[in-house]
């Protein structure tokens, strides 16, 4: 008689628990080692010590204003923005729609060519900007428009898709009550979704400090000036590794301050509903 | 009113005195909510006229149209649409506000109406929390508060249960009468027409095809099934 938990079904059944199981560490172990590999390469003696380099502050302080500057840009004029073009239909809304989407699958360093072709120094419209006295490229306001170009696809789509979802009744009964559209706006349409809107500019916050390859070809590496955190990790492993890896760990600090905090709003969220 | 929808035109006469309760009722799609969204401003009619209280607030002829913010049009949607994320008293005072009245007069208007509608030991709750019944009553306290020159109910009665119904069909029809303002309130559910109404209407595919006393409505509408 074949014991009871060597039957076929039961055998198929413990295979695929360990198949499972086995796939699981796997995709884990390749997500987490990478991360954690940079941890175990630092001691904090020269973590603390890198930290204190002017290289690693100024990229650090540079990235961090450029990456606020990025982020009230998009929220003041992407709010507006996706609110309006959800709410009206005119001619080219898909094309619109696109474009809106296009930078998440477009290769950064292409975005970034793009942006130097236009607004370069020899570009077609920076050439009158440069005529006016004002460069664009190679300058930190050529940090922050590689940035936003990059990472306001984040809040855009978030914003778009919570608008479209919201019921209108809320926004007819503010109107009927005499609420113009701003005040709608302000006091309905956006506390109603401001958890996910939160979620989204967490999100765009995120993406903005990890730019990279637009911002190498449009504002290059300036130290103090475009060189943000990772175009200073960049640098360090080819200088001094000690500062690239100090500098991974900040960003890695970050990007996991940043996972909380939207897991915190989204459960805070799914509480609520 | 006229408007061209996508499977009929919506061609209608109506009219409500003040102190009355008109009963709108009729099929899914027959045109109801659409009558009340062209009456309050929310959606355009190709060819309107409409007039509150002598006052006109649209003559397509003419190229005339009072936005809705102006309408003074106290209007329940469907589902009530309390604003989840303010109190109960915000939402009262949400109407007043948006017209900028003095404080004093929002602060005693606000208290009046949370009282007159059983509300006033929940002003602190966040309307999100509040039960369908007391939902309905924020937003008709919200509606009235305003001191409309019409007040409009869609489907005021859907998802509630038997009291919390009957309590909103005793403030709705109490304060119509005491405020001698017209009200329109739609419906599909025959013991609604006969319990609030002082005159009912059936619309089926736009068209009114019967008006008269509640009471007095045939037991089946023979066009459209609805009653």
């Amino acid at each position: 008689m074949i014991p009871k938990h060597f039957r076929p079904k039961n055998y198929r059944r413990t295979l695929t628990g360990i198949a499972a199981g086995i796939l699981i560490i796997a995709v884990t172990l390749y997500l987490a080692l990478p991360i954690l590999a940079i941890f175990l390469r630092v001691t904090p003696e020269m973590f603390f010590t890198s930290l204190h380099n002017p290289d690693v502050s100024s990229a650090l302080w540079l990235s961090l204003f450029t990456t606020c500057i990025t982020l009230i840009v998009v929220i003041l004029v992407g709010t507006p923005f996706a609110y309006y073009h959800c709410r009206f239909s005119y001619p080219g809304k898909v094309i619109v729609d696109t474009l809106i989407d296009l930078p998440l699958v477009l290769p950064p360093a292409v975005a970034g060519v793009g942006l130097l072709v236009l607004y370069g120094r020899v570009g077609l419209l920076g050439k009158y900007f440069n005529m006016l006295g004002i460069p664009i490229a190679f300058t930190t306001l050529a940090v922050i428009m590689a940035q936003v170009f990059v990472a306001s696809p984040f809040y855009l789509r978030q914003a778009k898709s919570l608008f479209e979802q919201l019921d209108p009744a809320y926004e007819q009964t503010a109107q009927t009550l005499g609420a113009s559209s701003l005040r709608t706006l302000t006091l309905v349409t956006i506390p109603m979704t401001a958890s996910g809107l939160v979620s989204g500019a967490v999100m765009t916050f995120g993406r903005a400090l990890g730019e990279f390859g637009a911002t190498i070809m449009f504002a290059g590496n300036l130290p103090g000036v475009t060189q943000t955190m990772p175009l200073a990790v960049y640098v360090g492993m080819e200088s001094n590794v000690n500062i690239g890896l100090t500098i991974s760990i900040m960003l890695v600090i970050i990007s996991f301050t940043i996972m909380i905090a939207v897991r915190l709003i989204q459960n805070r969220e799914a509480n609520r509903a | 009113m006229v408007k061209r929808l996508r499977d009929y035109t919506l061609d209608l006469a109506i009219r409500v005195k003040p102190g009355e309760v008109m009963v709108l009722m009729g099929t899914n799609g027959s045109g109801k909510s659409t009558t009340l969204n062209i009456l309050a401003g929310l959606l355009a009619a190709d060819t309107a006229t409409i007039t509150l209280n002598g006052q006109c607030l649209c003559q397509t002829n003419d190229d005339f149209d009072v936005p809705v913010e102006d309408r003074r049009i106290g209007y329940v949607l469907q589902n009530s649409a309390v604003f989840p994320h303010l109190s109960v008293r915000d939402n009262v005072a949400f109407g007043l506000r948006a017209r900028h009245l003095p404080r004093a007069i929002i602060t005693e208007r606000v208290a009046r109406w949370m009282d007159r509608m059983h509300i006033a030991d929940l002003a602190e709750f966040k309307a999100g929390n509040l039960s369908g019944g007391q939902k309905q009553r924020v937003a008709l306290a919200r509606a009235l508060a305003i001191e409309p020159g019409l007040l409009m109910l869609d489907e005021p009665f859907t998802a509630l249960d038997a009291d919390s119904t009957q309590t909103v069909k005793d403030l709705t029809r109490r304060f119509v009468k005491k405020m001698q303002i017209p009200c329109i309130v739609v419906t599909h559910r025959v013991a609604d027409s006969t319990e609030i109404g002082d005159r009912a209407c059936v619309i089926c595919q736009g068209r009114k095809e019967w008006e008269g006393l509640p009471s007095e409505m045939p037991e089946m509408c023979t066009v459209c099934h609805c009653a």
